[in-house]
């Protein structure tokens, strides 16, 4: 038993990685073709940074996740705060319309959001894309900080209270406090939620604003597959390190 | 005054949700009772035409093939994420946080690159292919790239991740030492998986269906990029209906099927779920 258990899961950790393992060696293969191995190559990488699209593309995400990442972390810290503090009818409502988007398939927001932006004539744009990605955004950061205002004592907030202080007070020195490393964990996800986002982006993205993820889906159907590996590659490599941070965080939090 | 500060933090979110997910939704849905002209433009009155067509033949087909890959994907996933959340849990602390470290590392990566790998990886002259042919297992002329099984490889790799998450939570919180129990008293390793840990796990193994099968059957991408042709999914025709054919109240007909396909089985697990509560306190 414990043999075919171990098994199975070493296999799916191979299954997990073998394909990552071979996007970077394929992106410092010289083929043309992204088929046998022809030689080590570092061609691809220059040709990226000889790629403006690309580029322009990248600074059109990054504007659009800095901004939603930000503007959700403030909803889901008042949402969680809400949920967290009253237990009247209307949060049984607000709970619920927190928790549908997140089981609702991402391309059904898209197309409810682009039928939206047409049916009240708003111009698809990068501005579309923002208020698409802070809406999606807002249910996992609403999770996380939840869950964390769970595991704080209420006799401290109590003894606060007991001594005089305002509940504006509690909320600056005692429960800000406490939330910060949270509040920098769900910013960071809700960024790289943002800057990953495909399927919602599709749908509401105007002409002329491209995000990566557009930029590199629509690389992916027309052609170029060496210079998307290497882009893949440096990709992986930024998500590997912000993964790394986000779990650093989350572990100081714990402790 | 109470009153007044709960609305005004319950006001933000509550309303942005508001105006950009439940009213784009009921958008879609009243769109689906409405007809539009070969040109897209929708006309006024109601009709129930765009609905009937959900069953005439080709859509009927179509769901049958988008709940079939679907589940064909949750039933691999859960089959892998079972035994590696076992093995998870069972291995020492520090251990325990490296492997889903390492488990989360891919998910937070790029989708599409991810989906994008698995190209590189089944490509004709690319290292599985060679290696297979060599074992002899599939022959020179053998594609592994754009058919069905390909959408389920990408898919199963996609998903289960999602699955392992449920899964672990339970698990790590699992009291191993009820095996040994289990064995003094005369059971089988084997036994005891089954008829101990299985039970205990079992409402975090329908969580973990949930959370592969709704992104599965929502499926876009994954078709597109590595499916065939005729490898369409029920995601796939609702972009083509919006951007090719540019018929709105077709595509909303379709988002209307793939909700109920989505939210049937959610219902099903949430309202076993809240009949079984008291039996599964503490591990749910």
């Amino acid at each position: 038993m414990s043999r075919t258990v171990r098994w199975i899961s070493y296999s799916a950790f191979f299954f997990l990685y073998l394909p990552v393992i071979v996007l970077i060696i394929s992106s410092f293969n010289a083929s043309r073709f992204g088929g046998a191995w022809e030689g080590f190559s570092l061609t691809w990488y220059q040709r990226l940074f000889h790629e403006p699209t690309i580029w322009n593309a990248l600074t059109n995400s990054l504007i659009v996740a800095v901004y939603s990442s930000v503007l959700a972390t403030i909803l889901g810290l008042t949402s969680a705060l809400s949920l967290h503090k009253y237990r009247s009818y209307l949060q049984k409502i607000h709970l619920g319309i927190i928790l549908a988007p997140l089981v609702m398939p991402e391309i059904l927001m898209g197309i409810s959001l682009l039928f939206l932006f047409l049916a009240i004539s708003v111009k698809l744009s990068l501005f579309t894309v923002f208020l698409a990605h802070t809406t999606f955004c807002i249910s996992y950061i609403t999770l996380l900080i939840k869950t964390r205002l769970e595991s704080l004592e209420n006799s401290i907030v109590e003894a606060a209270r007991d001594l005089g202080a305002s509940s504006w007070q509690v909320f600056w020195k005692i429960t800000l406090p406490f939330l910060t490393p949270t509040l920098v964990a769900g910013w960071l996800l809700a960024f790289t939620l943002s800057l990953d986002d495909f399927v919602i982006t599709f749908f509401v993205v105007g002409p002329g604003a491209t995000t990566l993820p557009v930029y590199i889906y629509s690389m992916m159907k027309f052609g170029a597959p060496p210079l998307i590996n290497a882009l893949s590659t440096l990709i992986l490599l930024f998500t590997a390190i912000i993964t790394v941070i986000y779990y650093h965080i989350a572990e100081g939090d714990r402790s | 005054m109470r009153r007044i500060k709960e609305a005004m933090l319950t006001f933000p979110s509550f309303c942005w949700l508001f105006f950009f997910f439940i009213v784009p939704a009921c958008l879609v849905y009243i769109l689906a009772f409405k007809t539009a002209d070969y040109t897209g433009k929708i006309l006024p009155g109601w009709s129930l035409e765009t609905f009937y067509s959900l069953f005439d033949s080709r859509s009927i087909s179509l769901t049958i093939r988008t709940m079939w890959l679907s589940i064909l994907t949750t039933g691999i996933s859960i089959f892998i994420a079972v035994p590696l959340s076992y093995y998870m849990a069972s291995c020492k602390k520090e251990l325990q946080q490296k492997l889903l470290l390492s488990l989360m590392i891919p998910l937070w990566s790029s989708f599409l690159v991810r989906i994008f790998a698995w190209k590189v990886v089944l490509h004709p002259e690319g290292l599985v292919k060679t290696v297979l042919v060599f074992i002899g297992i599939i022959d020179e002329q053998t594609i592994l790239l754009y058919n069905d099984i390909a959408i389920v490889i990408v898919m199963v790799y996609s998903y289960f991740p999602f699955a392992v998450l449920p899964l672990y939570s339970t698990a790590s919180k699992f009291d191993f030492q009820l095996f040994e129990a289990a064995m003094d008293l005369g059971a089988t390793k084997r036994k005891s998986f089954f008829s101990i840990y299985l039970p205990v796990i079992f409402p975090s193994i329908l969580t973990a269906s949930l959370m592969v099968l709704i992104p599965a059957a929502g499926a876009y991408v994954i078709p597109e990029i590595v499916g065939g042709n005729g490898a369409e999914m029920l995601g796939n025709t609702i972009v083509r209906r919006v951007f090719l054919d540019n018929n709105l109240p077709e595509a909303s007909t379709l988002s209307l099927l793939l909700s109920v396909v989505v939210l049937i089985p959610a219902i099903v697990i949430a309202t076993w779920k809240a009949s079984h509560t008291s039996q599964i306190k503490g591990y749910s």
